[in-house]
């Protein structure tokens, strides 16, 4: 039976917390595109590098989980917002091609770095004891860890709304990225402004390695493997907006998982027919406004 | 009559009349085509793939270059013409080499144009990611599809007949390859050099330069960047064909983002819109690849993506680019004025 509740929220369950990583991880390129329209291509980089720090200092300093992902978070948000002072803002009045050639770079870096300094194969995140087996549910046993990421990701996007649309900052973030020149003469500090998004975005992105290492694996390919997924998210959700990558990373998580479950061979090429499609149709994403 | 000899004495005058002109140096590629074919013979399966890549740079300069659409996915057009080939001949329906080259450049020239139509439309990352898509879509598909593209493994064992019922393709010594990709390079080239210096050529440089006042002098923007891709994914399907005859196998490999990624790092390389850009850029890449990226596969990869970093941040024009600023400043000393 395919159509059993066992089944359908299993499958639910599982793309819901595959699509949770996803959101995670994008949205900090979400906002980093919409705000600066920078295409950067070298955000799955930075998750990457994030799932090495959450690794490494748990298995050599044998820091705890939590703290070891705030670690993470923390350390590739002061790396990244380094990398922007001095790099990244010198190309945001370049074209795309720069911006794709500058952050193909950096992948390339990052990917090279990483494998001489720890190497090529996957590292291995354990998790502490009371997030493995099984949790019930009461209507189903389910995959604790699952659970625990759906939990995790639904914090954060409540937590992210409400700094987006309740704070100071966020409402700049937002005025920014409708109109940048406007909310320039305003007074809003750009320069600060694009900086601390753009760390606290790869920091979401650290933790969304972290997180997702679990089913994702953590290799230096990683930077590349799943760049097409978090863009395809971006493109799909809009620039930009925060619920509009969350929705968009659900559906495709969901529909990922459901795909490779029940049309292993061409479940793929079936998301790629569908993003091309809807980028056609509203070539903004399914939540962005039309420019 | 005053007039006219205004124009034909003025300096910018002259300079654009005699813009498409051949200079002398432009025949210093070919002689080094040829110099290599003597001096290499041993090296002429690695002077073909580099024949290769130069026309398939070529072909991406046109739409990237001239026309300023930033694609990351042109190795679809790559593959398409390679599995064209490939598949024709594997099947048994066609494997005469120059009918088979223009097979794939068509089927090429179809996607490309079904793409064109609806992806010219957007800009950005709507565009990058469009190409992207349908890229990736064509590899999952030559991926599944695989009782007729090989699958996973590719086709491997292509019987190419005779050039012309004369040359032979000899997989060991491969030299009537090197000659016929030389020869397919340099018509091509030819054509895409009168084109870019055509009038056709020049709209193409001014919609990349300003598309509003391409809309505004009345020029049809989209139909020229459409037809622009579609003879650009022609050429790049030229190139694939030519590979799959060349190597006798087609895989996965041929329209993969690596790739895609591979011919733009070489047209950077060598400088972007400078038509021989390719020509630098791919001798460049080839030759430092075929070093170092089989001893050290990882410092390869970093200095790539160094190399990568440092064009973006401060040498745009690649190589090209640095020689003519060099040129710039050497050539007042010699003739001041």
């Amino acid at each position: 039976m395919i159509f059993s509740i066992d089944n359908i929220a299993n499958m639910l369950l599982g793309g819901v917390a595959a699509g949770m990583v996803l959101f995670i991880v994008s949205v900090g390129l979400s906002v980093t595109m919409g705000l600066m329209g920078f295409v950067n291509l070298a955000h799955g980089a930075f998750a990457m590098l994030g799932g090495y720090v959450i690794a490494l200092v748990m298995r050599h300093w044998g820091v705890d989980f939590a703290p070891a992902l705030a670690i993470g978070f923390i350390v590739i948000a002061a790396v990244s917002m380094v990398f922007e002072r001095l790099l990244y803002a010198r190309l945001y009045k370049a074209g795309e091609l720069d911006q794709v050639l500058f952050t193909i770079g950096l992948v390339f870096i990052f990917i090279a770095g990483v494998t001489v300094l720890v190497g090529p194969e996957n590292q291995p995140i354990s998790l502490p004891p009371a997030l493995q087996g099984q949790l019930d549910l009461g209507f189903l046993q389910y995959r604790t860890y699952s659970i625990f990421i759906i939990a995790v990701g639904i914090i954060i996007v409540l937590g992210l709304w409400l700094g987006f649309e309740r704070t100071r900052f966020g409402a700049q973030i937002r005025a920014a990225v409708d109109n940048r020149r406007m909310a320039e003469s305003l007074g809003i500090n750009i320069d600060r402004l694009f900086a601390v998004t753009f760390g606290f975005g790869s920091g979401m992105a650290a933790l969304g390695g972290g997180l997702g290492a679990e089913f994702l694996g953590l290799d230096p390919q990683y930077a590349l493997k799943y760049l097409v997924f978090f863009l395809i998210v971006v493109a799909v959700g809009g620039l930009g907006r925060i619920t509009g990558v969350f929705y968009a990373s659900l559906i495709i998580g969901v529909l990922d998982f459901v795909l490779k479950k029940y049309l292993p061979q061409g479940g793929t090429l079936f998301i790629y027919a569908l993003t091309i499609l809807l980028l056609l149709w509203r070539p903004q994403g399914l939540f962005g406004k039309p420019t | 009559m005053s007039a006219r000899s205004v124009s034909d004495t003025h300096p910018a005058a002259l300079a654009l009349m005699q813009r498409h002109r051949w200079r002398w140096w432009e025949v210093l590629p070919w002689i080094l085509a040829i110099a290599f074919y003597f001096v290499f013979p041993r090296h002429l399966g690695f002077g073909t793939e580099l024949l290769i890549m130069v026309l398939f740079a070529i072909s991406l300069d046109m739409a990237l270059g001239y026309a300023g659409i930033v694609t990351l996915g042109h190795a679809a057009f790559f593959g398409a013409g390679a599995y064209t080939v490939g598949m024709l001949a594997h099947h048994g329906i066609w494997n005469e080499p120059i009918s088979a080259l223009f097979a794939g450049a068509v089927v090429a020239a179809v996607i490309g144009l079904l793409s064109g139509l609806v992806l010219l439309r957007t800009t950005g990352l709507t565009l990058l990611m469009l190409t992207l898509c349908i890229m990736a879509l064509l590899e999952e598909a030559a991926n599944l599809g695989h009782d007729w593209t090989g699958g996973f493994d590719g086709l491997t064992g292509i019987t190419i007949p005779p050039v012309f019922g004369l040359f032979e393709f000899n997989p060991l010594f491969p030299k009537v390859q090197y000659l016929y990709v030389l020869c397919v390079l340099l018509i091509c080239f030819v054509f895409v050099r009168t084109l870019i210096y055509s009038p056709y050529g020049q709209s193409l440089t001014g919609i990349r330069e300003n598309t509003l006042r391409m809309h505004a002098v009345g020029a049809p923007v989209n139909r020229r960047l459409i037809i622009c891709y579609t003879i650009s994914a022609a050429i790049a399907g030229i190139a694939g064909g030519l590979w799959a005859q060349a190597n006798a196998y087609v895989n996965l490999s041929t329209l993969g983002l690596d790739r895609a990624a591979t011919v733009l790092i070489i047209l950077v390389l060598g400088g972007y819109g400078r038509l021989y850009g390719s020509f630098v850029g791919a001798v460049a890449y080839m030759v430092l690849a075929h070093f170092l990226s089989k001893i050290y596969p990882t410092a390869w990869q970093l200095g790539l993506g160094l190399l990568l970093v440092v064009i973006a941040l401060f040498a745009r024009g690649g190589i090209l680019g640095i020689g003519e600023v060099l040129w710039q400043r050497w050539k007042p000393r010699r003739a001041p004025s």
